[in-house]
């Protein structure tokens, strides 16, 4: 009885140090970081030398609550987090499944996934950026030579259509992440159910819907979970393709809280934004740990 | 019939899919090496007449003439892969020794602690950044490598700590029971048993900080200002916005950026897709 205390307190000594150097590292550089943008969001702090930042309690998130600007850059967001992720996963199951039935090819698509996934961030929207151009651009010289469009078209000087093309860069880097994830899933899963609802009569979309699909949802939740969290806070890709523009048009809110942060220094407003960032995210990590967690709870 | 038709299909929607991921990549690395003129011409002229390699000279080999767009390229590779690499060092070894004791030894608030940690991996970096770049300002990293090794281990520390949990979860506890009998203590284990049986996981692991951070742009745009420390993806996202002119100078440090991330995803492709099963995430 003694020996156990004393190793399961040797346990805890040994873990202690071997959790030190991290815990000391993350409370530096994440948990004091947030606190102190929280504490920041409550005073009204301009960026500047001398500049005196005076309390408003929740002022900033009220300011917010109360701005047209911060519920259209909502909107924005929802529509190329929701369009975006919802074209990612349909078609990240198509060539999921496509990968599944092992065409001739299979194996070169599944190694070739990799490389848009691979492709950084910022190579790939310069990247597209270049193909969109006005006068010079792959897409207009493509469209002109199928004959679809007759004269050069500049893309990125409509909002909406600008947004749409930011959402296709993020689909061509995007979906191979989510195929890859299925295309795993759906190759541990057990043939033997498929192959008794066949017997039982079972037409293949009755298969994939019935039996397939359900089985498949934890993949998905977790590649849903996790672009979603994504696409919510997505700037680096607009910041190159668009650069937020045409006339705000592809503003999201990491976006916003950039220009209210560092274009406008809006420091307390941009805190206070920011947080709101986190906490959407927060909550989002909340229901992705839980399903990492106990994957067969939500079978 | 049925099934030679059902082959043709499924052929085709292989085709079109690997046309999806090849058309940005191809255009990206051909007018990586058109000349200017060719790629400033209409109707556009798919396959260079006149390829060259002159862009990669320039950026891999540079002379006294070499453009402001080459030398920056240069430096700036050799920036994000001094960082990239110190990043992934230090979160390899203190994310494998923190992990390790959360997974296997038994101590006060563990779970709470696990959970705190896997937090801490989802907070966006714009809401660490203000506080960040006055700590960077106050000690004088602004503008420094080392800030930005520092800032993005914020992301990396918690990303390995969270991976290698799982592949240590995969070790038998009997292996660690065995080496304890024959005499070895906590540390002696974990140094003599379960690094080298967790070879596997630590490269994996150290692949997914890698890219990880290589691609990181947000806290190298704000804390960086030079090239003394600027990264390549902050160097192309400046390039872009400001100089129309050189396309090709601009597709070839693209390139460059890619082609580490690339190939050794290429080459650990298996770590890869079972990393990504375990949740292992980036993008």
């Amino acid at each position: 009885m003694q020996r156990k205390r004393t190793l399961a307190q040797q346990d805890a000594l040994v873990a202690f140090l071997l959790i030190l150097p991290s815990l000391l590292i993350i409370l530096g550089i994440s948990l004091q970081p947030i606190v102190s943008t929280l504490y920041l969001s409550l005073f009204e702090a301009q960026r500047g030398i001398n500049v005196q930042n005076v309390f408003v309690g929740l002022a900033n998130y009220a300011a917010l609550l109360n701005d047209p600007v911060f519920w259209v850059t909502i909107q924005r967001t929802m529509y190329f987090t929701v369009v975006s992720v919802g074209l990612e996963l349909v078609l990240g199951l198509a060539i999921a499944q496509l990968i599944h039935s092992h065409p001739p090819g299979w194996q070169f698509l599944r190694t070739s996934l990799i490389i848009p996934w691979a492709v950084p961030t910022i190579v790939n929207g310069t990247m597209w950026r270049w193909i969109y151009n006005a006068d010079y651009g792959a897409l207009n010289g493509l469209l002109l030579q199928l004959g679809i469009i007759d004269k050069y078209i500049p893309w990125l000087t409509k909002p909406n259509v600008a947004m749409n093309l930011v959402i296709l860069a993020d689909i061509w880097h995007s979906v191979p992440f989510i195929a890859l994830i299925l295309q795993a899933a759906l190759a541990t899963l057990p043939a033997d159910l498929e192959e008794a609802a066949s017997v039982d009569g079972a037409t293949a979309v009755q298969r994939f819907l019935l039996i397939r699909l359900p089985l498949l949802r934890p993949a998905i939740l977790v590649a849903l979970i996790v672009r979603t969290v994504e696409a919510f806070r997505a700037f680096d890709i607009i910041y190159v393709i668009t650069n937020g523009g045409p006339a705000y048009g592809t503003v999201t809110i990491s976006y916003l809280t950039y220009l209210e942060m560092f274009s406008f220094g809006h420091i307390g407003r941009g805190s206070a934004l920011s947080f709101l960032i986190s906490l959407f995210t927060l909550a989002m990590a909340f229901v992705y740990i839980r399903v990492l967690y106990r994957p067969e709870e939500t079978l | 019939m049925k099934k030679t038709l059902r082959v043709i299909l499924l052929s085709g929607l292989v085709l079109l899919a690997l046309l999806f991921v090849y058309f940005p990549v191809a255009w990206l690395v051909i007018s990586s090496i058109s000349t200017r003129s060719e790629l400033l011409s209409t109707p556009i002229h798919w396959i260079p007449q006149h390829p060259t390699f002159q862009n990669y000279i320039n950026i891999l080999l540079p002379t006294q003439g070499t453009s402001e767009v080459a030398k920056t390229f240069r430096i700036t590779l050799g920036n994000s892969l001094l960082v990239a690499s110190s990043v992934t060092l230090i979160a390899l070894v203190f994310g494998s020794l923190a992990s390790y004791a959360l997974v296997r030894l038994r101590f006060p608030f563990r779970q709470s602690t696990m959970l705190g940690i896997l937090g801490t991996r989802m907070i966006p970096e714009i809401s660490l950044v203000i506080p960040l770049y006055l700590f960077a300002t106050r000690v004088g990293l602004f503008n420094s490598p080392a800030i930005l090794v520092i800032t993005y281990l914020s992301f990396a520390l918690p990303f390995a700590i969270w991976l290698m949990a799982a592949f240590f979860e995969s070790i038998p506890v009997e292996l660690e029971d065995a080496a304890r009998i024959d005499g070895c203590n906590r540390l002696e284990t974990l140094w003599r048993i379960i690094m080298p049986i967790s070879s596997p996981g630590l490269v994996s692991t150290g692949l997914f900080v890698f890219l990880s951070a290589w691609d990181e742009f947000f806290f190298a745009l704000i804390l960086t200002s030079t090239v003394s420390a600027k990264t390549v993806p902050v160097a192309i996202a400046e390039f872009t916005g400001r100089y129309v002119v050189d396309v090709g100078g601009m597709m070839t440090g693209g390139v460059l950026a890619a082609i580490p991330p690339v190939l050794l995803s290429l080459i650990f492709q298996r770590y890869i897709v079972s990393g990504l099963t375990a949740g292992a995430v980036k993008g």
